[in-house]
C-alpha cells in the first residue's frame, strides 16, 4: 500500500511542480455516489451504496471505489468493497485502471489486484470492465445508460455481471457461475446535478454452480428488490 | 518608464503647479467622469486606485458571494485619455492572488498583467502599481487573468478617449457591459466539467424529442440521426457549456433592468462589451437601427445592422437614434438561447418595453463537425450534411472565398451564404429576428484607420483548435497550455496565422499584446481585432504584426477552454531595447 502511496505521489508530482504556478494543472476532485438506496425485497431488506471518489488530473486518477450491501434483517455486511484505483487515459474515451480491491464482508476477506477499462462507449453506454486477480480471480462487467425522459427526469437502466473462474466454497461462489445484477431507476435532479433522489427496481441472480450453492443453503437464486435512494454528485 | 514619469511629476513640481493625481475611482468613474488630470504641454498623466474585494452581487434571480472593484458589485468604468500616462494602484483584499489584464491594450508586456508570463500576480494584502502610457483610443475592458475570478465578477470597462475628434456624431454614450453571472464559484464550475462535462447542459435531446423528431421526420430518420451523433459520443446541443447563468447588463439582472435615458433624436452611442466567462450574445434593440462604428476599439467604416453576436471577449460600439418618445428594449439572447440579458433605453426612468421571447435553441449539424478527423473517416453517405455545395466543386482553392474551405473528400463547405465565417450548413449560423433583418458579419468589418501598411505576411502557422468534450480537454494542435512550447515569433514579422477550427464549439481566440488582423477579403481594409471567433467546422485566417518584444499569452477567451488547455505563450524574440525605439516601425522581417 505505501509503496502504491509513493508511485502516485511521484506520478503527481510532475503536475504541481515545474510549471509556472499560476498554470500548473491543479488537482481536481469529485464524489459521485451513484448508489445510495433501501432496497426491499420479499425476503430481505437490504442497505445499499456504490460510489467512486477520485482526486487527479487529465492524465493520472487516483480512484477509490467502494461499494456494500448491509442486510438490516441479519444485522451483517453481505459484501463491502474497497478499490484504490489508478486510472490513465489510454484512448480519447477510456481509462486503463489498475488497483487493488480488499473484500471485507462477514465472513471471509479477501484481496485481489485489479486490472481493466474505464470509459464511454459509442451511443453513451458508460462502461466499466475490470479483471480481479488473485487466489479467486474473477471478471466483472458492467454498463450503464443515462436516458433522458426530460433533462431533469432521467432513467438509469444498469447491468453487472461477475463471472469467478475458480470456486470460493467459503465465499458461496462457484466456478463459472456467475451473478447478474439488472437496475432500472427512475431519479429526478432536485439540486442541480448535486442531488437527485430516485426510485427503481433491483433484481439479482445468480447461475450455474453458484446457483446450485444458493440452492443448497436454502436461498433463492433470484430476488428482486424495490429500491429508493439518491445519487450526489459534488 | 517609471523613473521617466517621476521625472514629469518633479519638472511641474518644480513649476509650482497643483500635482494632485490621486483620486479614487469608483462613483466619480462609474459615472463617466474622467480622471485623468491635464497638465500643460503634451503630457497628461493620471493615478488611479482599484481595491480588489469580495463583494455580494445580487442578479435579480440569486445572491452570491463574487469579487469585485473598490467594494461594488458593480463593474466599474475607467476613462484614459490617449497620451495620457496612467498609474493605476492596484490592492489585492482578497486571500488569493490576483491581477488585470487591459484587455486591448498595447502596452509593454510586464504590464500586461498576466500571471506566470508577465509577471508574478499581485499577493494578498500587496498594492502592485501598474504604469503604462495610452497610445490608442477606444473603447476597451480590463479583468482579473487569475484562477475564475473573472468569472466570478472582478472585470471593469476601459474607455480611452481618442485625442483626434471621433469620425462619428453622438450626442450620449452608455458602457452596457454584459457577463454571465453563476451562482457557482468558477472553480466549481471547472471541477464540475472535469467530472461530468454535461453537468450544466440543460439542453439535452431527450425522449419527448425524440418523440416529435420521429413524428416530423420518422422514426428510422429520428432514430438514424440519434445513431450518429450516440456514435461520435457528441452533442448537437452543445452550445453554451455552461448554462444556469443570470445575465447581466453593467451589473444589473433582466429585472433589475439597467436603463439609459435619451431625449428623442439624440444619437447614443452603445459600447458593448462582452465580459462573459463562456456566453455570446446575439444583440438587438427592437425598433432601432444599430450603426456599428467600432469593432475591438478599432473603428470601422459604419455598417448599419438590426441584430449582431458579441463573442466572448468582444467590444462593439453602435450608434443609435431614438426617434420617439418611447422605451426600447436592448435584448442580448445567449447564442443556445438558455437565458437573455436586457436593458431599456428610455426618455425617462422606469419605462419599459416589450421583452421579446427568448428564439429557439439552435442544433449543432454534421456541419460544425466537419474539420474534425474522426468525421473523416466516417460514412458521409449515412449522414445529413447540411446545405454542403456539391455543385462548387470544381472550385480552384484560390478561388474559395473568405471563410471556406474544401473537405477531405473534395466538397467545398462555407462560402458566401448567410456568412462566410460559419460553415455553409451549420446549426449556429446567425439570423436577424427581424424579417430580412441585417446580422452583422465579420466579413462587413472595414477598418476605417488601417494601423499597418497591407504587406504580404512572411510565414503562416497553423493552430488547430482541438479538444475532447468528454474528458473536457481543450488544446491548440492537440496539446495543452501544460504540455507546449511557446509559439516563438521575430520582432518584425508579419505573421499569417491560420485557425482550423476541429471542434464543435466556438472558439474567441485571443493574442495579448499585438492586433489581429482579420483577414476577411477586403484587403487593406482588414479589420484590426483582438478577438477573433472562430465558428465550429470552419477556418479563419489573422495576421499580426509582430511589433511587441516580450512574452504574451495567446488564448480561447471562454475561461473554461482556457483553464483545461486552449491556451499558448507568445514569446516574441528580438526587436528594440528600449521603448521609445518601438516607434519607429520595423521596415521587414
Amino acid at each position: 500500500m505505501k509503496t502504491i502511496l509513493k508511485v502516485l505521489a511521484g506520478a503527481f508530482a510532475p503536475a504541481l511542480i515545474g510549471l509556472s504556478p499560476a498554470f500548473a494543472e491543479e488537482v481536481l476532485w469529485a464524489v459521485q455516489v451513484e448508489q445510495l438506496e433501501y432496497r426491499v425485497g420479499e425476503d430481505e431488506n437490504v442497505a445499499a451504496f456504490d460510489f467512486d471518489a477520485y482526486a487527479g488530473t487529465d492524465e493520472l486518477k487516483l480512484v477509490w471505489r467502494t461499494e456494500g450491501e448491509y442486510s438490516t434483517d441479519e444485522r451483517a455486511w453481505e459484501t463491502l468493497e474497497n478499490q484504490l484505483r489508478v486510472q490513465v487515459p489510454v484512448s480519447p474515451f477510456f481509462d486503463a485502471v489498475a488497483g487493488v480491491r480488499v473484500d471485507t464482508p462477514e465472513g471471509e476477506n479477501r484481496v485481489h489486484a485489479v486490472l481493466g477499462l474505464h470509459g464511454l462507449a459509442p451511443q453513451w453506454f458508460e462502461v466499466d470492465a475490470d479483471l480481479f486477480v488473485s487466489e479467486y480471480p474473477s471478471l466483472r462487467l458492467e454498463a450503464e445508460y443515462e436516458g433522458l425522459i426530460t433533462n431533469r427526469i432521467i432513467l438509469v437502466p444498469s447491468i453487472e455481471l461477475d463471472v469467478p473462474f475458480r470456486d470460493d466454497l467459503a465465499s458461496d461462489i462457484g466456478a463459472f457461475g456467475p451473478k447478474l445484477e439488472v437496475g432500472l431507476r427512475l431519479s429526478y435532479d432536485l439540486i442541480d446535478r448535486a442531488f437527485s433522489p430516485y426510485i427503481g427496481v433491483h433484481y439479482e441472480r445468480v447461475f450455474g454452480e453458484t446457483a446450485d450453492i444458493a440452492r443448497r443453503n436454502g436461498e433463492d437464486n433470484g430476488t428482486v428488490f424495490f429500491v429508493a435512494g439518491a445519487r450526489i454528485l459534488y | 518608464m517609471r523613473a521617466g514619469l517621476i521625472g514629469v511629476l518633479h519638472l511641474y513640481s518644480n513649476q509650482g503647479m497643483t500635482i494632485m493625481l490621486t483620486s479614487i475611482v469608483s462613483r466619480a468613474a462609474v459615472l463617466g467622469v474622467g480622471l485623468g488630470m491635464a497638465l500643460s504641454g503634451a503630457a497628461w498623466a493620471g493615478t488611479y486606485n482599484l481595491t480588489v474585494d469580495y463583494v455580494t452581487i445580487d442578479t435579480g434571480e440569486f445572491t452570491r458571494t463574487g469579487i469585485g472593484y473598490n467594494g461594488s458589485a458593480k463593474p466599474p468604468t475607467l476613462r484614459f485619455k490617449e497620451g495620457e500616462e496612467v498609474t493605476i494602484n492596484v490592492t489585492n483584499n482578497l486571500d488569493e492572488d490576483t491581477s488585470i489584464h487591459w484587455h486591448g491594450l498595447i502596452l509593454p508586456y510586464q504590464e500586461d498583467g498576466v500571471p506566470g508570463i508577465s509577471f508574478d500576480g499581485i499577493k494578498p494584502g500587496e498594492t502592485f502599481t501598474y504604469n503604462f502610457p495610452i497610445i490608442q483610443g477606444g473603447t476597451y475592458w480590463f479583468h482579473s487573468h487569475s484562477g475564475f475570478q473573472e468569472p466570478d465578477g472582478a472585470y471593469g470597462a476601459l474607455i480611452l478617449e481618442p485625442e483626434e475628434r471621433e469620425k462619428y456624431r453622438y450626442d450620449k454614450e452608455y458602457v452596457v457591459q454584459l457577463t454571465d453571472t453563476h451562482p457557482h464559484w468558477g472553480s466549481r464550475i471547472m471541477r464540475n466539467l472535469k467530472m461530468m462535462p454535461d453537468y450544466y447542459n440543460r439542453q439535452q435531446r431527450t425522449l419527448t424529442d425524440f418523440l416529435s423528431d420521429a413524428s416530423e421526420t420518422g422514426l428510422d430518420a429520428a432514430w438514424a440521426d440519434r445513431a450518429n451523433w450516440g456514435e461520435m459520443r457528441m452533442m448537437p446541443t452543445d452550445i453554451e457549456d455552461v448554462q444556469g447563468f443570470t445575465p447581466m447588463i453593467n451589473g444589473m439582472g433582466p429585472d433589475q433592468n439597467w436603463t439609459g435615458l435619451f431625449e428623442k433624436g439624440e444619437r447614443i452611442r452603445l459600447r458593448f462589451i462582452n465580459s462573459s466567462a463562456m456566453t455570446y450574445f446575439d444583440i438587438r434593440i427592437p425598433g432601432l437601427k444599430m450603426t456599428v462604428v467600432q469593432a475591438d476599439g478599432n473603428d470601422v467604416l459604419p455598417v448599419p445592422v438590426d441584430e449582431f453576436r458579441i463573442a466572448v471577449a468582444e467590444t462593439y460600439d453602435v450608434i443609435v437614434r431614438p426617434r420617439e418618445d418611447k422605451a426600447y428594449t436592448v435584448f442580448a439572447e445567449s447564442m443556445g438561447r438558455t437565458a437573455f440579458a436586457r436593458g431599456t433605453l428610455a426618455p425617462r426612468e422606469g419605462m419599459e418595453a416589450e421583452v421579446p421571447a427568448l428564439r429557439n435553441p439552435p442544433l449543432l449539424t454534421m456541419a460544425d463537425m466537419a474539420l474534425d478527423p474522426a468525421m473523416a473517416s466516417m460514412d458521409h453517405g449515412s449522414m445529413a450534411m447540411g446545405e454542403m455545395d456539391h455543385a462548387n466543386m470544381p472550385m480552384s482553392d484560390d478561388d474559395l472565398p473568405p471563410g471556406a474551405h474544401r473537405m477531405p473528400d473534395g466538397t467545398i463547405m462555407g462560402g458566401p451564404g448567410k456568412d462566410p465565417f460559419y460553415a455553409a450548413g451549420s446549426g449556429v449560423t446567425p439570423e436577424a429576428a427581424k424579417k430580412h433583418g441585417k446580422f452583422l458579419s465579420y466579413k462587413d468589418l472595414k477598418a476605417s484607420n488601417p494601423l499597418y501598411p497591407d504587406r504580404e505576411a512572411t510565414r503562416e502557422i497553423e493552430l488547430r483548435l482541438t479538444g475532447n468534450m468528454e474528458r473536457y480537454i481543450w488544446s491548440i494542435n492537440g496539446v495543452k497550455y501544460q504540455d507546449a512550447d511557446p509559439i516563438r515569433l521575430q520582432y518584425g514579422e508579419r505573421v499569417r496565422f491560420k485557425f482550423v477550427n476541429e471542434t464543435m464549439m466556438t472558439h474567441p481566440m485571443h493574442l495579448h499584446g499585438m492586433w489581429s488582423i482579420i483577414d476577411n477579403g477586403t484587403g487593406a481594409r482588414d479589420p484590426i481585432k483582438h478577438v477573433v471567433s472562430v465558428a465550429p467546422g470552419t477556418e479563419v485566417y489573422m495576421e499580426t504584426e509582430v511589433d511587441a518584444p516580450g512574452q504574451w499569452a495567446f488564448h480561447c477567451h471562454l475561461s473554461y477552454h482556457a483553464d483545461s488547455g486552449m491556451f499558448r505563450k507568445v514569446i516574441v524574440e528580438g526587436g528594440p531595447e528600449d521603448d521609445l525605439a518601438k516607434l519607429n516601425l520595423p521596415t521587414g522581417g
